[in-house]
């Protein structure tokens, strides 16, 4: 049986190199993508739309109201309801506010890099499920099975949003980030597979620490997304002044910034009460553990930090003179604080919660 | 007659309106935030006292001005305290208004339709024409669209919709929101002072207790005991317990992780009172016992190896188990016998046990797994006169049995002139010099250390934070809308309809909720005017994939 898990161990590492070299291949791909866009934007497509369009159209047929891709219509089914009856209703007149947003195309690159993407995360899925069954539980109780589970679910998140949205455009700003810690874990963090220390044995350690990252993952992918939102903001101010942006021309084909700063705090408005759930079980799980829900543990001072970081960020995209900019800057400093707590917090300090087995 | 208004109220209600700002809320957030990442860099004399004195001794000069700006208690500080003080009186003074606001808009009727619908953030319109059918009657048509927004849980009320002839109706749902707002806002304030209630009633302390022995829950058999502001020794309900069996078990096949503790397993006696039934409980970490409105947790454990002293004079002297502190995670462990009742001289033993002992040909003798496999102890001597109290145990000065204030002893010496030191192995006997009698390791008995705690606020906090959470849900998931319909006929037996929408920020459902009500209010004015013979017409399909103006 011992033989079985150390085999099982062991492919478990195979695995999650061979994760990596597939997430790599994906990156490339996700950057073929962005850079092949930002060359056919230049060729004139327009990329952005924000146009308010109104329309009055007469008559039974209603036409499509022209001004952009994505433009809405409000057709009337003059005939397919009420025909039945004697009396047929017609649409006279309609008027709609419509906003449109054009939603890029993706080229090729981008769809094999997605393939690879959701190759590379069931390879790591594989790869994190072999290390959990070789010690018969859940795998994230040292640092390097804490990065490659969380890697796991970032890209989890990312591929999950996908099936709803088209953020592909995002792939490179996910992936990356996801490879840096998968390599950091191989590298810097690997710690042979153990059975639990006493003080994680407990079942809130699967509640507890899963939920953090999901909160941690949207967290992540948020924090690519206010990125992109303050360089294409940068972007579209120079414009504004009438200046060529040099650099950047990938950004061409993402949505506005202001359609990137909701889709941001859409991201983070999940994430938040994630993160709140993480931390009351935390003390929760504190309380059972150590006798106190809360002792300013270097660990719990940090997710304190995260939480007040960004619920000043979410008070702050309401506050006048601090939406939009300059509370994306909060999220850099939430984010900060987030991998600080994650990396810095395990490796710098002592405290209840150092169970890195760095070192 | 003019009144000059006095400066002073005028300058405390700009106050007032500052600290309740928003901006001010903020920037106090980002300051909480700032201000308590000191109390990780540092060490914090609630939870690490140890390594806050290692620190003081390495900082002799930044350490106390440090110490003096609170940095070593940040979070009673009272910079931090003034910090989240402020924030929470800002808290209340932008929840009260806002929590009066709210009472009185749960209770009032949707607001009614503004004068000029069309220029809300969106806004639908369509005309119908029932092709000489006589038009829809507007009351029926507003009737189905009244169900259809009750089904959804708006509330709704008749709006007569500003025009001659017309009828309305003005609909709005989304209150919740702004109720798990000030839910989650109050939750915050309910846990805060639950928080501090509990500085007030709860008690901790940390027992030592060898296996086989017992524990009775009174001041005195605590090492150290933390009571609340509120707490005296009358508040310690009488329970007891016994330590009858520690189980340990170490990483012993990993090479890479040898020693990493795996399991701790103690079997308790539990008494809840000297009247009550005795029970057994096992305690292990994350499962701690409760007994009489307190909880025990297991924390620690060590070795007490058991030493017999001989003094000069040939009497027993020194008969125990003497528990010896962990220094690595190999069980290392230092320990002190002092014994005052040896004659002629007082004896005092100052060592290390070794639960798994090797030589090591460059460190000595060391330990190397954290079981008790071949344990040894490694002993120095020093004696004392009995006349002068020497060892110091009665001058009323509290000191640590853990530490051997040796200024006043003298170190036996072996023959070759060095400090003599004694390597025992469990049944060994060593003869101490000068005539100074023998030390006897019997044998080794385990140790547990055990916080006793009792914090009766634990359950406020828990339910302030439960709360919390449930509010903060529909705070940042519900969307707040308003919607109004406006029935007007037109030309004929033409039919206007408007529909038009106004949310509380951002919502990009918007749009389509507004074309939605717009399809089935249309499709009721087409059945209404085909004499509801066919029941509702085909809903129109509307846009889907629009977003709202930015407004």
């Amino acid at each position: 049986m011992t033989v079985d898990r150390t085999a099982l161990a062991e492919w478990s590492n195979v695995l999650v190199d061979s994760a990596i070299l597939i997430y790599a291949i994906a990156l490339l791909a996700f950057g073929v993508d962005l850079s092949g866009r930002g060359r056919r934007a230049d060729q004139g497509s327009s990329a952005v739309a924000g146009a308010d369009a109104e329309a009055e159209v007469t008559g039974a047929a209603v036409a499509p109201v022209a001004g952009g891709s994505a433009v809405a219509t409000v057709e009337h089914a003059a005939g397919s309801g009420t025909t039945t009856t004697a009396t047929t209703t017609t649409v006279i007149t309609t008027t709609a506010h419509v906003v449109t947003a054009t939603v890029p195309a993706r080229s090729r690159a981008a769809g094999i890099a997605v393939s690879l993407t959701w190759l590379a995360f069931l390879v790591h899925l594989a790869g994190v499920l072999a290390r959990g069954l070789s010690i018969g539980r859940v795998p994230w109780a040292n640092m390097y099975e804490f990065s490659v589970a969380g890697a796991l679910v970032v890209t989890g998140v990312f591929l999950a949003i996908l099936l709803r949205r088209d953020l592909r455009y995002l792939g490179s700003f996910v992936v990356g980030p996801v490879l840096l810690v998968l390599g950091l874990a191989v590298t810097a963090f690997y710690t042979e597979a153990a059975q639990l220390v006493p003080a994680l044995d407990s079942y809130w350690l699967l509640i507890h620490v899963s939920v953090a990252f999901v909160a941690a993952a949207l967290f992540t992918i948020g924090f690519s997304v206010s990125v992109l939102h303050l360089l294409q903001h940068r972007r579209e101010l120079a414009r504004l002044l009438g200046r060529a942006p040099a650099r950047g021309r990938f950004l061409d084909t993402l949505p506005p910034s202001a359609e990137l700063e909701l889709l941001a705090y859409r991201l983070h408005v999940v994430a938040f009460p994630l993160w709140t759930f993480t931390v009351v079980v935390g003390a929760v799980w504190a309380d059972a553990a150590w006798g106190r829900y809360w002792g300013w543990d270097p660990k719990e001072v940090w997710s304190f930090v995260v939480w007040v970081v960004y619920a000043a960020y979410l008070h702050a995209r309401a506050t006048r003179g601090w939406a939009g900019t300059r509370s994306a800057y909060l999220v850099f400093a939430g984010f900060g604080c987030l991998v600080f707590n994650f990396v810095g917090v395990n490796l710098l300090f002592s405290g209840l919660h150092s169970y890195s087995g760095v070192g | 007659m003019t009144r000059v208004p006095l400066p002073v109220p005028g300058v405390l209600r700009w106050g007032w309106r500052q600290l309740t700002s928003m901006r001010t809320a903020l920037l106090l957030l980002m300051l909480l935030a700032v201000a308590a990442v000191p109390g990780s860099v540092f060490p914090q004399r609630r939870s690490d006292p140890a390594r806050l004195a290692d620190f003081l001794a390495e900082h002799p000069s930044a350490g106390p001005v440090l110490d003096r700006l609170g940095f070593f208690d940040v979070y009673a500080s009272p910079w931090f305290s003034a910090i989240y003080l402020l924030l929470f009186v800002s808290l209340v003074g932008c929840l009260v208004p806002r929590t009066r606001r709210h009472l009185r808009e749960v209770r009032a009727a949707p607001p009614r339709l503004p004068r000029r619908p069309d220029r809300l953030p969106v806004y639908r319109t369509v005309t119908l024409d029932p092709g000489g059918a006589p038009p829809a009657d507007p009351d029926a048509v507003l009737a189905v669209a009244r169900a259809d927004l009750r089904r959804r849980r708006y509330r709704t009320r008749p709006d007569p919709g500003g025009l001659a002839a017309a009828r309305g109706l003005a609909a709005e749902r989304g209150l919740l929101a702004e109720t798990g707002n000030l839910v989650f806002h109050l939750s915050l304030l309910a846990m805060l002072v639950s928080v501090a209630a509990s500085s007030l009633v709860a008690w901790a302390g940390q027992a030592l207790v060898v296996v086989g022995d017992g524990f009775a829950n009174t001041l005195p058999m605590y090492d150290s005991f933390r009571p609340g502001t509120r707490v005296d020794a009358a508040d310690l309900r009488p329970f007891s317990l016994t330590l009858d069996d520690l189980q340990v078990r170490f990483e012993e096949n990993l090479p890479s992780q040898l020693g990493a503790p795996r399991e701790f397993r103690a079997d308790l006696t539990v008494r809840d009172g000297p009247e009550a039934n005795p029970r057994r409980e096992r305690l292990e970490v994350n499962h701690p016992v409760s007994v009489a409105g307190a909880r025990i947790f297991l924390v620690g454990n060590g070795y007490a190896p058991v030493i017999t002293v001989r003094d000069g004079e040939g009497g027993v002297a020194h008969s125990g188990a003497v528990p010896f502190l962990p220094m690595d995670g190999q069980y290392t462990s230092r320990g002190v016998v002092k014994v005052p009742d040896a004659r002629p001289r007082q004896v005092a033993l100052t060592g290390f046990l070794l639960p798994t002992a090797v030589l090591d040909p460059d460190r000595g003798p060391v330990s190397v797994f954290p079981e008790a496999r071949s344990p040894r102890l490694v002993l120095t001597a020093f004696a004392g006169d009995p006349g002068q109290d020497d060892l110091g145990l009665d001058d009323g000065v509290a000191r640590s049995v853990y530490v051997l204030d040796d200024s006043r002893l003298t170190r036996l010496l072996g023959a070759d002139g060095e400090p003599a030191r004694m390597q025992l192995a469990p049944g060994q006997t060593a003869t101490l010099p000068d005539g100074a009698g023998t030390v006897t390791f019997d044998g080794l008995r385990r140790y547990a250390v055990l916080d006793i705690r009792s914090d009766p606020t634990r359950s406020a906090v828990l339910v302030s934070a439960l709360a919390m959470f449930a509010g903060l849900l529909p705070s940042l998931f519900v969307r707040r809308r308003r919607i109004w319909i406006r029935v007007a006929p037109g030309q004929g037996s033409r039919t206007v309809v408007e529909v038009a929408g106004l949310a509380r920020g951002e919502d990009v459902g918007l749009p389509r909720e507004v074309t939605r009500v717009l399809d089935v209010v249309s499709a009721a004015v087409s059945a209404g005017a085909a004499g509801d013979a066919t029941g509702r017409a085909g809903a129109p399909t509307g846009d889907s994939g629009s977003v709202p103006r930015e407004g």
